[in-house]
């Protein structure tokens, strides 16, 4: 089972973003899309999404032709985290999340109680159940992060696309989101995010995609892919990086910039 | 639950309370037990035991326009849910895409054709139909980059060449009978509402609320972002299109029964927000409920605190300014 894209050219009729590019994401893996600002990172994703209409190449959902999935469907196989965002609209996480269910039911439909029982499911995978009732303004923006999750989890989709889910959140909720992503794959789900941050690829990743200006600058397991010399390709400066192990044995790694040379 | 369920019993108690006052109290006022008594006689109860002219300001007068108030209240306020939930923008009324504009242009020229009073109402709710499409048409075909900020826009443009367009009317009207009639229609006023009005405008008004109440799970997925909605398998496009179909049709239904009304389809809808939550499935019925009983209320007042009536749309104005900064500072100065 894959989301997979092939010779896809990606962009706007009038703006082509990235062009030539193939890139896999299978169930029950986690990979990270890095790259600097403005490499269209968001516009593949929305792309892979079947948001935006591909230019050329093709995105195949599942094998079948991204394009030819009728939206109810494709809701119920891919589903889209965005980044939490301000809004004067102040519904419930458990209204946002019962929004999840949305592909599941008739036009004119009513929440059932199957999807009231599901969207508190969701909500309690993600510990926060008990905030069902609070308002999106009530609440943290991690916690609204992990409600947006939550939403995801909701439509039951077996790939998850993520655009930034840890920007705009301080480290402790940075930490605690990246924690609950790393989680969806032990139920077999495929999660995409991108990220500023390589550091979130090394924590949870089992991939990572570079992707400069439109192409992918390399693809591959995570560790063997970010090296110093990917990295400070990709950013423009030097990259190093320090491996940190811990009292318990773990190590972990983390990227310092250099000074340019 | 326990706390939108009071809401809603007291909105329903303040609209009851309201068309209670407003039956009783006028130039010729009514005891309380004697509207009661004469509603009940009218609704198969048996002889109310009333003068025959009391029954007849009751259910004859005061019914009509009454009935005339709580049904422009609620649409409005139900529009402008409707359409608030579709600009993501709390600060947007149902006029937003040109209804009232084309509305009191079509009103204006039946005034001035001297065509009587069933074609001024005809001609005014095919003004207001002709500009949201004239409007819906210019946004479509202008792009679909931003469909929001095009539908804005091009109901500004719209809404402004139908703006000259009443102008030109009233301009070119005769001073003295026209002109002041065209002036009149454009303030609002329920005293000329008939049964025979009602009788058009509530079916019409029916049949574009029936179907937002049906979509009142969907349009909550018009107040977030597109892209997200359209990720979760809403077809967006169609989904808009449903909404302002049906908002326009009762906004248009309400302003060809009572003219030009603004305030309610916007302040409103921004109250029921703030005492429920932003899920349309409550907000719609509350804001159905307070327009009613907000308009009602307004008119009732136009009618009995001066010698000469004043026309709601003026009194909207003047209570919907104070009551729309007081809400502005609710939900925005925490």
């Amino acid at each position: 089972m894959t989301l997979a894209a092939r010779a896809l050219d990606f962009g706007f009729r009038d703006h082509v973003v990235g062009r030539a590019l193939d890139c896999a994401l299978e169930s029950g893996e986690v990979v990270c899309l890095l790259g600097p600002n403005g490499s269209g990172k968001s516009t593949l994703m929305r792309t892979l999404l079947g948001l935006l209409p591909r230019l050329a190449g093709e995105v195949t959902l599942d094998g079948r032709d991204l394009a030819s999935w009728d939206a109810p469907a494709r809701a119920r196989r891919l589903a889209y985290v965005p980044q939490a965002a301000d809004s004067y609209f102040d519904f419930s996480l458990r209204e946002m999340v019962e929004m999840g269910r949305t592909a599941h039911r008739g036009v004119f439909a009513s929440p059932g109680a199957g999807d009231r029982e599901i969207a508190l499911a969701a909500l309690d995978r993600l510990g926060i159940a008990g905030l069902a009732d609070r308002p999106v303004h009530a609440v943290s923006g991690g916690e609204r992060q992990l409600a947006l999750i939550a939403r995801a989890l909701a439509t039951q989709a077996a790939y998850l696309v993520m655009d930034e889910p840890t920007a705009n959140l301080d480290y402790g909720n940075q930490a605690r989101v990246l924690e609950e992503v790393a989680r969806l794959k032990e139920a077999g789900i495929g999660v995409l995010f991108s990220t500023h941050h390589p550091e979130h690829a090394f924590r949870i990743a089992d991939r990572v995609l570079l992707l400069a200006a439109g192409r992918l600058a390399a693809q591959g397991p995570t560790l063997a892919t970010l090296t110093p010399a990917a990295l400070s390709s990709l950013y423009g400066r030097p990259i190093e990086v320090a491996t940190i192990t811990l009292a318990d044995g773990t190590s972990h790694r983390a990227c310092v910039p250099a000074s340019p040379p | 639950m326990g706390r939108a369920a009071f809401v809603f019993a007291s909105a329903a108690a303040a609209l009851a309370a309201a068309v209670l006052w407003s039956f009783s109290v006028g130039r010729f006022p009514v005891a309380a037990a004697d509207v009661v008594r004469a509603l009940w006689s009218a609704l198969g109860g048996g002889d109310s035991g009333l003068a025959p002219n009391v029954e007849a300001l009751v259910l004859q007068v005061r019914t009509p326009r009454i009935l005339a108030a709580i049904a422009v209240g609620a649409a409005l306020a139900a529009a402008g849910a409707a359409y608030q939930n579709l600009f993501k923008n709390p600060l947007v009324s149902p006029d937003i895409l040109g209804v009232s504009a084309g509305s009191a242009l079509g009103a204006g020229l039946a005034l001035l054709l001297a065509l009587p009073v069933i074609a001024v109402q005809g001609f005014a709710f095919a003004g207001g139909l002709g500009a949201v499409a004239l409007v819906v048409a210019v946004g479509t075909w202008v792009g679909r980059r931003d469909p929001i900020l095009t539908l804005i826009l091009a109901g500004v443009v719209v809404g402004s060449l139908f703006g000259a367009g009443i102008a030109l009317v009233k301009y070119v009207a005769d001073p003295y009978n026209q002109l002041p009639a065209i002036t009149f229609w454009l303030l609002g006023s329920f005293g000329g509402a008939t049964p025979d009005d009602l009788l058009v405008a509530l079916p019409l008004m029916a049949i574009g609320l029936v179907p937002l109440a049906l979509l009142r799970w969907r349009v909550d997925l018009l107040a977030i972002s597109e892209d997200e909605a359209r990720s979760l398998g809403l077809d967006v496009s169609k989904l808009r299109l449903a909404v302002i179909a049906c908002a326009t049709l009762v906004t248009a239904a309400a302003v060809a029964l009572a003219g030009v009304i603004g305030w309610v389809g916007l302040v409103i809808p921004h109250a029921a927000r703030l005492l429920v939550g932003a899920s349309f499935a409550r907000v719609m019925p509350l804001s159905l409920v307070l327009g009613a009983a907000f308009m009602l209320a307004v008119d009732t007042l136009c009618r009995t605190v001066a010698a000469t009536e004043i026309p709601p749309g003026v009194a909207t104005a003047f209570v919907g300014t104070p009551v729309f900064i007081a809400l502005l500072a609710a939900t925005f100065r925490r």
